[in-house]
């Protein structure tokens, strides 16, 4: 079926929320406002690794304004046990003590007390009358380094390795040795962040009824009401949470670091408390995603067929256990086909915050590493670059090292797609000055779709609209492609539909914001729950008309001669039975994932090392684009992303562990002065296992462009880059160590 | 029998083989029937009659979302994978 | 410390308020006078977000003090729009999508709005050059650009009217 079998999917209607977004008055977390509302200050740890050995708060609950005092001793030391509270299995104890810190501090920003005070002027000096004192501990920054023997440990125990994840298929051993070519190459990539323009904010009142009330910012409400719940020893019905505008994420708002501090001080100071980050508490207190280690070893028959693959893994957890290198060691391999693989995977624990989730985590890094020496072997073979990909993409049947084959999925689709992009034939064009130098790449990647549960509830009016609520907060407009989905089975103009994302009191449990999957589960929710109001529908028409069996098509009610539009049926709701209202939840299998493929085009300036984006096309598997403008939104905004990581980007740490560019002027970010305009293409291959095709898209694109721009930079210059950022001091100490 | 993937680490428990057939109707029971079949893998899958930490089970290369409950039959490919979340 | 009566005119409205010495006009703005429209992404000056018109000219409002605008005139995102009807530029940002999680957006339009009350007909590259302190980490930039080129067209065309 193609798109245009459909009235509304596929089509680009303005976003409802669009008015409120460009006028100001969208309520982001740190704009709610709250009578009697106390502003909080939070005390960070200056030192990345050390003992606790007194935190006292006696000045600081003196100072005029104060209101209240917290830290870690406050929350109710429940014995420790292991919950999935949406971000995968996690000791109580971690979750409590990355918000406040017990004992020790185990980063540099590792949050250790908090104030409340009537001005947030008052807070910000009281906290500054907190004494800590701190025996400082030897730290570490690197999984290398963390890996050693020898090296200073986190959590005590012999190791620093908190998982080792291990995939073997075949016989990567005997395969290499009947290869016609081997590259094994080894890659290293710093720690960066999410870089979301919003810090994280947050008010909670506990309330005289005993409850709490959250408002915030964050992918997933009901982790929030979940962690919140757990970390103060309340039932989970006592918290609710309702989630404010967010501005942006990327997988860092998922974790949760101030709701539960913001519910302790307004615990004891019996009003509602704010919380607000600043930048630097953002980079030094939440994020980042992990720095890496990689040694990628891959063989190819003489025809470029790739026989055997091996991959080492080092990725930083941060303070607590539970990186990303489980998704990096699924994806390493993924986009080919290839029978003899062994993956190994290391979770390793260094003093920097606990990492969190970024856009596709984890397999950026393992793309670099595995898209680099592919990029290589089609060099030595003297091989078109994408042909190569192509003989040997994953496909229908392809199985994974960790088990599972794939359905149907794009990886072709997208090869293909590139390869027939104009942009892959252009010509390069001439150097702008003679110390410039030119070159193209490109590069391919995967990510899943998760699953997770998602509701929806839609009420009919009178007057043939339909409001329609659900649980997922909106980052990029989903609150428009889940009303599509509704729309499109209602048979009415998206417009008609009225969609609000509400709090975990008011909708079911619904899943985060994340793992590419709102439009895709939320969408099916929202596809369902349509469905449920277009049957009830039938049963009021076929009273109406006393008919057995009526038709529904296109926003046409029918029975034999008879007809009504959904409109005029709504309108006689009230005397055919009273309120129409439809409903759904699923839980739908994490399915599909989408395979995205980027060409770079650079030029790099010989004697600085700077790297210009000449041109970039992005292609994307989509299934099928509900709203084609924030498909390709989601895949410039990924490929940017990938662009700073590429060539910019990176936490640059102190040998004491402090972070020494935690602004947004050190920390580069790319600028609109910096990238050129993003081209896309989407190609189409439905997800069999959704109602209209839907593939999660917001990740998978940010997976190949740092290693797609790597390769273009060795395309231009001659020489590779094996560490991520290619700033300019790398590119030109790595020309310098070629001359 | 349900085609059960053994995941790498755990394969000396199996000696050494990537697959094994397992009775049952559900995930839960094809574990269980897996434990009987190779005993060393008690508690490696499943503890206390959940997952272990950080496992995940997609059936026929799908996460499932029902976890030991997730019905099988004869045909179905069974695999333990690493939990993911994703961004 | 004492607070200093402020007086100025915010989006064509007189408003008199109090601030501390030290409290910079995007405290002002968005906790004393409540308009939040304007956002704080970094408080120093480097994404943008707080973008505001200070006697016509583009300011980071995080950089100014609320006492340095005793006197003066200030233009916030909520100011953008004549009434019921949507500024130019607030209608090409929503049309071209040039906005996901939309808290940049406040900072951008108000940017651009300034660049096009001078430049009617700017190139793809002064709107890059002129927008270069406005961080977007959703968008890619892509849709932003090509939204105030719509809007810059929708103006010129306007005005000829
Ligand atoms: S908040 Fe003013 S420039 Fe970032
Ligand atoms: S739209 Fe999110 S930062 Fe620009």
């Amino acid at each position: 079926m193609s798109t245009s079998s459909y009235n509304v999917i596929g089509t680009r209607p303005p976003r409802h929320d669009g008015a409120d977004k460009v006028t100001g008055r969208a309520i982001y977390a740190a704009d709610f406002q709250m009578n009697g509302l106390l502003h909080g200050a939070m005390v960070r740890s200056t030192h990345a690794h050390a003992i606790l050995k007194r935190v006292d708060t006696t000045k600081a609950a003196a100072f005029p304004g104060v209101v209240a005092v917290v830290t870690a001793d406050d929350f109710p030391q429940t014995p420790d046990r292991i919950v999935d509270l949406g971000e995968g299995e996690t000791p109580v104890s971690h979750l409590r003590g990355n918000v406040l810190a017990k004992g020790k501090v185990l980063y540099q920003g590792h949050a250790i007390a908090a104030v409340a005070a009537t001005s947030l002027q008052a807070a910000e000096q009281a906290a500054k009358l907190i004494e800590v004192e701190y025996e400082p501990l030897p730290c570490v920054l690197t999984a290398v380094e963390a890996m050693a023997a020898g090296a200073p440990l986190l959590h005590g125990g012999d190791t620093n390795v908190t998982a080792h994840v291990h995939h073997a298929m075949g016989d990567s051993e005997a395969a290499f040795a009947g290869a016609a070519i081997v590259i094994e190459r080894e890659f290293t990539t710093a720690t960066v962040h999410q870089g979301y323009i919003e810090p994280h904010a947050a008010t909670v009142l506990w309330n005289n009824d005993g409850r709490v009330n959250v408002w915030c910012s964050t992918q997933g409400s009901f982790v929030v009401r979940d962690v919140v719940s757990c970390l103060l020893d309340l039932p989970v019905s006592a918290v609710r949470v309702t989630p404010t505008e967010i501005g942006g994420g990327f997988g860092g708002k998922i974790p949760v670091y101030l709701e539960p501090v913001a519910a302790l001080l307004s615990k004891k100071s019996g009003r509602p408390v704010r919380l607000v980050m600043s930048r630097r508490d953002v980079f030094e207190g939440s994020g980042p995603t992990p720095g890496s280690m990689m040694r990628v070893k891959m063989g190819a028959d003489a025809d470029g067929k790739l026989i055997a693959a091996q991959a080492f893994l080092a990725y930083e957890a941060g303070a607590y256990a539970g990186g990303m290198v489980g998704a990096g060691a699924m994806c390493v391999f993924a986009a080919y086909d290839i029978a003899n693989q062994t993956i190994d995977g290391y979770d390793v624990l260094v003093n920097k915050p606990s990492t969190a989730a970024y856009r596709a985590p984890g397999a950026p890094n393992a793309a670099f590493a595995t898209e680099s020496v592919v990029d290589e072997i089609a060099r030595k073979l003297k091989m078109d670059p994408l042909e190569l990909r192509l003989r040997n993409a994953s496909r229908e049947g392809t199985r994974r090292a960790d088990g599972p084959k794939f359905r149907r999925v794009g990886c072709v689709e997208v090869i293909e797609a590139m390869q027939a992009h104009p942009h892959y034939s252009a010509p390069l064009g001439e150097p702008s000055h003679a110390e410039a130098k030119r070159g193209r790449g490109v590069a391919i990647g995967y990510w899943f779709n998760i699953g997770l549960p998602s509701s929806c509830v839609i009420s009919v009016n009178a007057d043939g609209t339909a409001n329609l609520i659900e649980g997922s907060t909106d980052i990029g407009g989903t609150r428009t492609s889940i009303a599509m989905q509704a729309a499109e089975v209602m048979g009415i103009p998206v417009d008609r539909i009225h969609p609000a994302v509400v709090d975990t009191d008011t909708i079911g449990y619904t899943g985060v914001t994340g793992g590419s999957r709102t439009t895709y589960a939320t969408g099916w929710a929202a596809h369902d729950a349509a469905q449920d109001v277009i049957r009830q529908m039938k049963l009021r028409a076929a009273k109406l008309w006393q008919a057995e069996a009526v038709e529904f098509a296109d926003g046409v009610f029918q029975a034999g001669e008879r007809q009504m539009t959904f409109a005029e049926l709504a309108g006689k709701m009230s005397e055919t039975g009273g309120p129409v209202v439809g409903q759904a939840s699923v839980n739908p299998r994490g399915a599909g994932g989408s395979f995205a493929g980027v060409i770079a085009d650079v030029e790099v300036d010989t004697g600085t090392g700077k790297t210009t984006i000449l041109r970039f096309t992005a292609v994307q598997d989509a299934g099928r684009a509900i709203h084609p403008s924030y498909v390709e939104g989601q895949m410039q905004g990924g490929s940017v992303q990938g662009i700073g990581w590429a060539l910019n980007e990176e936490y640059w740490m102190n040998p004491e562990g402090r972070m020494m560019n935690a602004s947004l002027l050190d920390y580069r970010m790319p600028t609109i002065l910096d990238v050129p305009m993003i081209d896309t293409q989407i190609v189409e291959v439905p997800n069999p296992a959704h109602p209209f095709g839907v593939r999660g898209v917001g990740e998978a694109n940010i997976v190949s462009p740092p290693a797609g721009i790597a390769n273009a930079i060795r395309d231009a210059i001659g020489v590779r880059l094996y560490h991520l950022p290619m700033n300019p001091p790398a590119v030109a100490a790595a020309m310098g160590g070629q001359k | 029998m349900a085609h059960v993937h053994i995941p790498a680490l755990l394969r000396a428990a199996t000696a050494g083989r990537e697959w094994v057939e397992a009775p049952g109707t559900t995930v839960g029971e094809v574990v269980a029937g897996l434990e009987e079949l190779c005993p060393e893998l008690q508690g490696r899958l499943v503890c206390e009659g959940r997952l272990v930490r950080g496992m995940a089970i997609a059936v026929d290369g799908e996460i499932s979302s029902m976890g030991l409950l997730e019905p099988v039959d004869g045909e179905t490919e069974v695999q333990f994978i690493a939990a993911i979340s994703g961004g | 410390m004492k607070k200093t009566y402020v007086s100025m005119q915010l989006n064509g409205e007189p408003v008199e308020f109090l601030a501390e010495p030290s409290q910079t006009l995007l405290e002002c703005l968005r906790d004393t006078l409540h308009l939040t429209g304007t956002k704080e992404g970094c408080g120093d000056g480097n994404c943008g977000s707080c973008c505001v018109m200070l006697d016509g000219t583009l300011v980071t409002s995080c950089l100014v003090l609320g006492v340095e605008a005793e006197g003066r005139t200030v233009t916030t995102i909520e100011g953008i729009a004549a009434g019921q009807k949507l500024h130019p530029l607030q209608k090409a940002f929503i049309d071209h999508a040039a906005l996901q999680c939309g808290i940049c957006t406040p900072g951008f339009i108000v940017a651009a709005k300034a660049l096009l009350d001078q430049e009617p007909d700017p190139s793809e590259e002064r709107i890059r050059l002129w927008l270069a302190n406005n961080l977007c980490r959703c968008t890619g930039y892509d849709k932003i650009v090509r939204a105030v080129q719509a809007a810059a067209k929708e103006i010129r065309e306007e005005k000829q009217a």
